[in-house]
């Protein structure tokens, strides 16, 4: 953090340019760079505490949870709040808030980061093309792209997982096609920035492929926007899985998945409150860990 | 600019030419469904054949699309399965419903992310600023139904202040105005910490420009330099983002629709979706695509307005 930044406003940039990736110091352990990372920015800090915690959650769920998650027990309805035995008390059909809430853990966690994998691959390899060759090529994916971008996104999901069911492939599926258009436009935007660049040109000198061009000369220019979007977009997807089982058209029951948990059980908000309250609490905590992870690399990356 | 509107419109009836088209292909290649829907899990075969083939739909997809799209550019868009009522009545009426509460959401937003927006970001990293930005962070990330149950929550569940679901009718005891209340504040509080982050920083980029140093150096007072200097240059970025929000606000309402039971567009196309009403779906698909290529058009304009550098 750049100390005259502060005093006059508009003072010199606090490191506004930070054109090349920068070189990573030999012999630092990864415990020591997370270290390092985290007295920089306390915000990146909290969330990636928050996150690590749910993964945690998800990596342990059997050991952890204190009860199998679709264990249904309606002589447990008669007094379903917080207790010694269930610390969130029971749902409608007397199964274990909590087991229930470490086991959505699993089910968000693994369908976000594979979507999310899903379209930053498809995202970057059309953006690469896109960038890199222009032309047709170009104009062909941008337009496909922009074509998928003017639906407004929950409708296209509604449409899809109409015609063709709720499932965890589809969900995964429709989220990598909408999500990929615009990881496609920020990989577009570096390369068409960068293609032109001598040591790119050398390498086309020197006989390279086009392949190894894209993808070891042009797109590790892309490492710092995309890693802060990818963030950003674990964030957005959480909320859209969470959306989806809301709505009733997410992952089918009776596994637990935080919006669903919400949805069945919102109904009774009115009588049984803390049934609806914890699950929303979870996924709301889960999609803050990773928006304060996004906001805090984008700080560092400013400041470095 | 003429021939600019113009080309703009013509690939805005393309896109739609194209989305109509797919739409239409994804839902009928199994036409099938359509009349054993209509006809109820107890019709006979003979039956849906029957009906079949009296719908026409035996005949080849591009035919039967072909029909479609001559009847739809008459306004015809045929019947919805759902309600028994042709499908223009239902999307008007629930258009309308959802433009309504869309108009409220945005007459709130924009003044309440702007304010925010400028005051975090006209002084960065100062304790303001931190607490606006965390703040707008939070709102940001809790989706709109965790959101929506929280706040119920409190001021209905809690309280007692507040309706619980907004169906646009008194029958419930509650006033009309008293039910836009808490969806307003959702899709304030969610979209709005969205824009605020948006506005405060390019509002953080413009106050680290030369010419507001100018501006401070010469002692000029610090509100004149936010209201006269700042402002306006740091609005231009976050307009389009601002008019982009018109699009979420038409057609990605669903989930609050949801939580209120409020009776708007979003929730329409929901339950079209769960009851394979196709003819609803795609008309209100292209509903929802016309809606955004809209905004688009008149962010482009709004953006030269601002800036009178940028043209096209």
């Amino acid at each position: 953090m750049s100390e005259m930044g502060r005093s006059i406003p508009g003072g010199p940039p606090s490191g506004a340019v930070a054109a090349k990736p920068e070189r990573r110091a030999k012999g630092k352990t990864v415990a020591r760079r997370i270290w390092l990372a985290s007295r920089q920015s306390p915000i990146a800090t909290i969330g990636g505490i928050i996150v690590a915690f749910w993964i945690a959650c998800a990596l342990f769920a059997p050991w952890i949870a204190p009860y199998p998650p679709n264990k249904l027990d309606a002589l447990l309805i008669a007094y379903p709040y917080p207790s010694a035995q269930h610390w969130l008390g029971v749902d409608n059909l007397g199964r274990d808030i909590l087991s229930r809430i470490i086991w959505g853990a699993r089910t968000v966690l693994t369908v976000a980061p594979v979507a999310v994998l899903g379209a930053a691959s498809l995202g970057i390899v059309l953006g690469l093309l896109a960038g890199y060759r222009g032309g047709w090529i170009d104009a062909l994916i941008m337009r496909i792209g922009d074509t998928l971008l003017a639906f407004p996104r929950i409708i296209l999901y509604l449409i899809i997982i109409a015609r063709f069911g709720a499932s965890a492939l589809n969900i995964i599926l429709v989220i990598t096609f909408t999500a990929a258009p615009i990881i496609a436009r920020i990989v577009r935007g570096v390369t068409l920035d960068v293609r032109n660049r001598d040591y790119v040109s050398a390498a086309r000198m020197r006989g390279e492929s086009t392949f190894y061009i894209m993808f070891a000369e042009i797109l590790p220019n892309a490492r710092g926007p995309l890693t802060v979007d990818l963030f950003l977009r674990l964030g957005y997807t959480t909320v859209t899985i969470g959306a989806l089982g809301f709505l009733g058209v997410g992952l089918p029951p009776p596994d637990p998945d935080w919006g669903g948990m919400v949805k069945e059980t919102y109904g009774m908000i009115f009588i049984w409150p803390h049934m609806t309250l914890f699950p929303a609490a979870a996924i709301s905590s889960l999609v803050i860990g990773f928006n304060f992870l996004a906001t805090g690399l984008q700080e560092m990356k400013r400041d470095v | 600019m003429l021939r600019y509107t113009a080309k703009q419109l013509l690939y805005m009836a393309a896109t739609l030419l194209v989305v109509s088209f797919l739409v239409f292909a994804l839902n009928e290649l199994t036409p099938i469904d359509v009349a054993r829907k209509l006809l109820g899990p107890y019709a006979t075969q003979d039956q849906v054949d029957t009906l079949y083939k009296q719908m026409g739909l035996d005949r080849s997809l591009l035919a039967r699309y072909g029909e479609y799209l001559g009847n739809a550019l008459r306004g015809d868009f045929g019947v919805s399965i759902l309600y028994s009522r042709p499908v223009a009545e239902v999307l008007w009426d629930r258009l309308g419903n959802t433009l309504l509460l869309a108009a409220i959401c945005f007459a709130v937003i924009v003044p309440f992310s702007v304010l925010l927006g400028v005051i975090a970001g006209m002084r960065e990293r100062s304790f303001i600023d931190r607490a606006v930005s965390v703040f707008a962070s939070v709102c940001a990330s809790i989706p709109e139904f965790a959101l929506g149950v929280f706040l119920l929550a409190i001021f209905v569940v809690e309280l007692g202040i507040l309706p619980g679901i907004s169906p646009l009718s008194t029958s419930g005891g509650w006033p009309i105005w008293s039910q836009f209340v808490l969806p307003v504040a959702v899709v304030t509080l969610y979209d709005g910490g969205y824009l605020i982050s948006m506005i405060r920083t390019s509002m953080v980029e413009v106050m680290r420009q030369p010419f507001i140093r100018t501006a401070t150096l010469k002692g000029m007072p610090f509100s004149d330099v936010v209201v006269k200097h700042a402002l306006r240059n740091a609005l231009v970025t976050p307009f389009t983002v601002i008019l982009l929000q018109l699009n979420y606000l038409v057609s990605g309402l669903v989930v609050v629709e949801m939580v209120f039971a409020y009776p708007g567009f979003g929730r329409m196309m929901l339950e079209a979706a769960l009851n394979k009403d196709i003819a609803l779906i795609e008309a209100g698909a292209l509903c929802a695509v016309s809606v955004t290529m809209l905004t688009q058009i008149v962010g482009d304009f709004g953006y030269m307005a601002l800036d009178p550098r940028i043209r096209v």
